[in-house]
């Protein structure tokens, strides 16, 4: 709440002066049952024609400054609203660019884009309702109520029991009402979650034959949806009726009350209209405000939801050293030093006790099933994610006294989904490195093995790629995000299990290019395939979390009884013999 | 069709028509309910009545009420009491009347929906293939709800709009016709400046939501993936490329939040000077006798001036209710479209139910295209005998699952024909000829809903001991056991809590419930851990063991085992044999097969 104010803050004069204005375009409304009311007691028992055009020229001066009051709230309360929701988005997009990893998984990115866009939205709307009706609504009702007494306080009394009367049933409806449409809101997202997964497994669906009873499901929840459409249908139809009747017997109690007065000479004819207009002009005002008291908690909400977004914040320190420069130019070596590593506080460990030494400019092959901790060890190295205990460094410097902006930018990733961004190929190579030429990006293409379909596009490097790359097929994509990393010359190579998209041959072909095109770097290779990482300088085995086997393919060959068994499933009995032995 | 087809030149006259069908679609819709439209017009014509009432007697009261002394209280008291009723009644129809309306739209837009939802099982495999899931889901909830909101509105305001609009001048010109007249003329003229200032207003809006989907398009791709951002410093950029396109919204928000909000000033300001002119010209009339005598009496004032109130309230309501309802016949349009859409056709009368088929698979001549100038599939030629594994080798898009698409009868064979124990799949029943296929394809699908209902999904009421040996052979049992609640643990969308190797699993235990005779399996690439992947694999051979089984084949050991290897490339068959066959002729299956072992 207090974040929302600062940025109401920032338009300060415009947040007073709107709901200020709103209350006299009101002000001015409030009088016109006065004015009327001496028309008809003065005007018409006096037959005073001059009167009475003076008084209805005095209707249309307030009636002209009621326009122009509001149309200058209007204007303010609409620029303070959208401006705080432009600042809070730029404030929202900037800090949740500062998240680390961890918590990027724990709020999870689907969230953040909602409180990026809808709910954001839903707060911008209610700032600008707020200062429209907040002062504007209470004020009029009360406004009528005390006007009515100025004119008679004994028919005015009225007014004091209808007023919470009208609160009473309209907030009683509405505090009935809200849980009941989120229930309606909830059986809608299951019909819609059904339709969209039934869209999505229609092959399967049809393939056992479940048509019919995905049906009758189906039908079931419709009939639900109906059933509580009409059940909340029923209560909320009784607000006009009973907000109605409310105000048309303030109105029989006036006119009772009013007579008698009247009768003692205490009240006139015109007085009684004017008690009748206020009481009327209360019950649009009691709507509109019911109506901004569900939009403002709503609002509210959404606001608390993008605090907390806010809330969390990125407390990792940065380190101060520059990136170590190996010795003998390219490449960094790596060490993992007894590295633990969980993803959440209780679970069970990704990464136990992982320990190993890699040469600068050598190539690591790291194998191993899914969930067993192979992109964990990599994503360690960038401090994507900090280890729980031990210590990973990089040419004998501890990663997290590095400065991560030198850290990362000597680091190139693949990451296991391929991902690129709306715009040109140029720009989607220049994410490697900003001045990259066109040359060296050509460069790039050429080792990532994507230069015969980028030509085949004919766009050169203009080809305009779309969000998310969808106008490229699962290994085109591929190819370019590792022309990314290849972009930037890094002296770390990571590609994390990036050419499952691949056949064998590009594969292969790949591999040879960055050996021989690359010059002397550090490469990771992540993968399932035993041909992919088979000629690595050492390999990894990864089991659960644990590293089981450590050392060249033939060493694994014959020691490693895990990595046996994934070469077995993938290779012929002659070719793992002919490999044991080592003929190469 | 060929009427509409007249009309081409003339755009505009074709979409009047459109509309024109699609109002006489939600008519038909309508009909059913007509007993409940009818009582829902009648009250809403006896509420409207009654609450026009009011001001008259409420002006009757105000005219027995004169001054000292001369209040006439016994004719007060009658008055004061048909008010009461008058109220009664009022608030009694308003309420029956909201209930009655809820009933029909809530009801109406259950029938569409149903009739959508029954409508994608029904629609060939081709539509839903052809548009995009989330454009057809917004068919049938998007849609379907914007059409329900545009009914109850148009029940609810546009009747008793109309009616109140309509009854107002009646009561006034009975009350005074002169000051009817000033009402009569001016009162519209707020509706025009509605209009023309929500057209205004309405380009802002359109360049509002174009700017606010640009910045929703760049928050997606960079907040959805932050972690790519990161790993390559983008942060910068990403930061500068927001707030441009956010400056750019916040102008366009700014000018359509203000033009719109313009409406009810205007309008209001309209309405004061009515007001203003019926009040002077009312006090006038109490008192100037243009015919001899008063006109109007101060009490016919009052309910005269309480009229000009109502009489401006429905215009205001109606303005909105059109756009609204426009907005609704052209979801309806897209509802009707997907309900007009032609159903896969009913299997023949004489299609033969196939029991349980002994396996053998035929293709004779199929050709198959999914566009028809660009054939894909052309003269393909197979015969699987009974029990025999055929794998499908081949890089992507080469066709492998347009085959699956027509052995399943996903898709019908443009030529030639596909036959099971000799018999064309299209003389045989579609439930039964997918009865006998099995079916694991790499892209899981699960239902929301418990493991338990997930592997039992091929045959509905399975026992739980044959649910969970299914699991066992699947090599799931152990993992769904150290899930919280083991076998009615409940599975989010699409398998949301589970890795891609166990929803795989789920859906090979799925398959090995009810076992068929024929199996059609897509190999995983990467998906399953390897130890796991290995396990499967000896599943997957028990159960390929005497049955004919298509596998998409990735993995070595499967495709040597094959008794038949086919070698796809572009939707053609390039290569066709068994392993050593195919290495002895040194193509395209050698060159995949030696890549995989190449050195680096």
């Amino acid at each position: 709440m207090r974040r929302l104010f600062s940025y109401m803050k920032v338009h300060l004069l415009e947040s007073v002066l709107a709901p200020l204005f709103k209350m006299l375009e009101a002000t001015f409304e409030l009088f016109v049952p006065i004015v009327v009311a001496n028309m008809i007691d003065r005007g018409i028992s006096g037959r005073d024609v001059p009167y009475l055009i003076r008084m209805s020229i005095l209707l249309l001066v307030l009636a002209a400054c009621g326009l122009g009051f509001s149309i200058i709230a209007q204007y303010f309360s609409a620029k303070v609203a959208t401006h705080t929701a432009q600042m809070m988005r730029d404030d929202l997009f900037a800090h949740i660019q500062t998240l680390s990893w961890r918590q990027i998984d724990a709020l999870g990115t689907s969230t953040l884009i909602t409180r990026m866009t809808s709910d954001i939205n839903t707060v911008q709307n209610g700032v600008n309702m707020f200062l429209r009706l907040f002062l504007r609504s209470p004020f009029v009702v009360f406004g009528a109520m005390i006007m009515a007494f100025t004119v008679d306080p004994h028919t005015a009394m009225t007014f004091v029991v209808a007023i919470p009367l009208l609160f009473v049933i309209v907030f009683a409806i509405l505090l009935i009402t809200m849980p009941l449409y989120r229930k309606v809101q909830k059986q809608l997202d299951a019909i819609m979650r059904s339709t969209r997964e039934n869209l999505l497994g229609v092959r399967v669906v049809r393939a056992f034959n479940r048509q019919e009873s995905e049906k009758k499901t189906f039908d079931k929840e419709a009939s639900g949806l109906y059933d509580r459409q009409i059940f909340v249908g029923k209560i909320s139809a009784l607000l006009n009726p009973l907000t109605y009747v409310v105000i048309n017997l303030g109105i029989v109690a006036i006119l009772w009350i009013g007579g008698r007065q009247v009768y003692a000479g205490a009240l006139t004819q015109g007085k009684i209209i004017a008690q009748v207009n206020y009481m009327s002009q209360i019950l649009v005002e009691l709507i509109k405000l019911a109506n901004l008291i569900i939009l403002l908690s709503r609002a509210m909400a959404s606001a608390r939801r993008v605090d907390d977004v806010f809330c969390v914040v990125n407390s990792r320190q940065d380190g101060t050293a520059g990136f170590p420069e190996a010795e003998k130019g390219g490449g960094a070596s790596i060490d993992f030093c007894h590295v633990l590593f969980r993803y959440e506080k209780d679970a069970e460990p990704a990464l136990c006790d992982i320990t190993f030494h890699a040469e600068a400019g050598s190539t690591l092959g790291i194998i191993g099933g899914t969930g067993s901790g192979k992109s964990t060890i990599v994503n360690l190295i960038p401090r994507f994610y900090d280890a729980d205990s031990g210590c990973v460094s990089l040419n004998g410097t501890d990663v997290r006294t590095i400065r991560e902006e030198d850290l990362r930018s000597h680091i190139g990733v693949v990451p296991q989904k391929a991902v690129l961004f709306y715009g040109t190929l140029r720009d989607n190579m220049k994410w490697g490195r900003k001045d990259a030429s066109d040359k060296e990006i050509y460069e790039a293409i050429d080792i990532a093995q994507a230069r015969e379909f980028v030509e085949r596009k004919g766009d050169g490097l203009d080809l305009m790629i779309e969000q998310e790359g969808r106008n490229l097929s699962g290994g085109q994509k591929q190819r370019l995000t590792i022309a990314r990393a290849v972009v930037r010359r890094p002296d770390i190579l990571i590609l994390d299990d990036s050419a499952s998209a691949l056949d064998f041959a590009t594969d292969a072909a790949l591999r040879r290019a960055i050996r021989s095109q690359m010059g002397k770097r550090t490469v990771i290779l992540v993968s399932q395939r035993v041909s992919t990482v088979r000629s690595a300088d050492q390999i990894l085995v990864m089991d659960d979390g644990r590293l089981v086997g450590h050392g060249t393919h033939r060493e694994l060959l014959n020691t490693c009884r895990e990595y046996q068994e994934i070469c077995e499933s993938q290779m012929t009995a002659e070719e793992i013999q002919a490999d044991r032995k080592g003929d190469d | 069709m060929k009427e509409e087809n007249y009309y081409d030149k003339d755009q505009t006259d074709k979409s009047r028509k459109k509309k024109k069908s699609t109002m006489h679609r939600i008519l038909l819709c309508i009909r059913p309910y007509l007993p409940l439209v009818i009582l829902s017009l009648l009250l809403a014509v006896v509420s409207v009545a009654l609450q026009l009432l009011v001001p008259i007697y409420i002006g009757d009261g105000v005219d027995v009420i004169v001054d000292k002394g001369r209040v006439d209280f016994p004719a007060l008291l009658q008055i004061l009491k048909k008010i009461i009723l008058c109220i009664c009644l009022t608030a009694a129809a308003q309420w029956i009347m909201n209930h009655v309306n809820n009933k029909i739209t809530y009801r109406i837009v259950r029938d569409l929906r149903v009739q959508a939802f029954h409508q994608l099982h029904e629609v060939p495999l081709s539509y839903l293939d052809a548009n995009p899931a989330g454009d057809l889901l917004s068919r049938v909830i998007t849609d379907v709800e914007q059409l329900s909101d545009g009914l109850l509105l148009g029940f609810t305001q546009l009747f008793t709009g109309v009616i109140t609009i309509i009854g107002t001048i009646i009561f006034m010109a009975t009350l005074q016709p002169l000051a009817t007249l000033i009402v009569v003329v001016f009162t519209p003229l707020s509706f025009v400046i509605a209009r023309f200032v929500s057209t205004h207003a309405f380009v802002y809006f359109q360049k509002q939501s174009a700017a606010r989907g640009d910045l929703t398009d760049l928050t997606n791709e960079m907040l959805g993936n932050l972690k790519v951002v990161q790993t390559f410093g983008h942060e910068q950029d990403s930061m500068e490329e927001f707030a441009k396109r956010n400056g750019e919204l916040s102008g366009y928000s700014l000018k359509a939040t203000f033009f719109s909000s313009l409406t009810n000033p205007s309008t209001r300001f309209l309405n004061a000077l009515i007001y203003d002119g019926v009040a002077l010209a009312g006090c006038l009339l109490c008192f100037l006798s243009p015919f001899g005598g008063a006109v109007m009496t101060i009490g016919e004032l009052t309910s005269f001036l309480s009229y000009v109130k109502q009489y401006s309230q429905p215009f205001n309501d109606i303005t909105g209710v059109l756009t609204e309802f426009q907005n609704s016949v052209a979801s309806a349009a897209r509802v009707f479209e997907l309900l007009d859409t032609g159903k896969e056709p009913a299997d023949d009368n004489d299609a033969v139910v196939l029991s349980h088929a002994k396996g053998e698979v035929a293709l004779a001549h199929v050709a198959f295209s999914y566009v028809p100038d660009r054939p894909l599939i052309e003269n393909l030629n197979i015969r699987v005998h009974p029990g025999k594994r055929i794998a499908i080798v081949g890089p992507t898009g080469c066709g492998k699952t347009t085959l699956i698409n027509l052995l399943m009868r996903f898709y019908d064979v443009n030529s030639g024909s596909i036959s099971v124990d000799g018999t064309d799949i299209r003389h045989i029943r579609r439930t039964s000829l997918r009865d006998n296929y099995g079916m694991v394809l790499q892209d899981t699908w699960l239902k929301a809903g418990t493991v338990k209902e997930n592997i039992s999904y091929g045959k509905p009421g399975a026992t739980e001991e044959d649910i969970i040996a299914a699991a066992k052979k699947a090599y799931a049992h152990s993992f769904i056991m150290r899930m919280p609640k083991g076998y009615d643990t409940e599975i989010e969308e699409n398998g949301g809590n589970l890795s891609a190797g166990q929803k795989q699993l789920l859906c090979i235990a799925r398959v090995m419930l009810h076992l068929p005779p024929i199996l059609i399996l897509d190999e995983a690439t990467s998906s399953i851990d390897t130890l796991t992947e290995i396990r499967i694999q000896k599943a997957f051979d028990n159960m390929m063991k005497g049955r004919t089984s298509f596998v998409v084949a990735h993995r070595l050991s499967t495709i040597r085992e094959a008794d038949e290897i086919l070698v796809m490339r572009d939707g053609h068959i390039i290569e066709q044999g068994n392993h050593e066959e195919l290495l002895k002729k040194n193509g395209f299956y050698k060159k995949l097969y030696t890549a995989q072992f190449e050195r680096s």
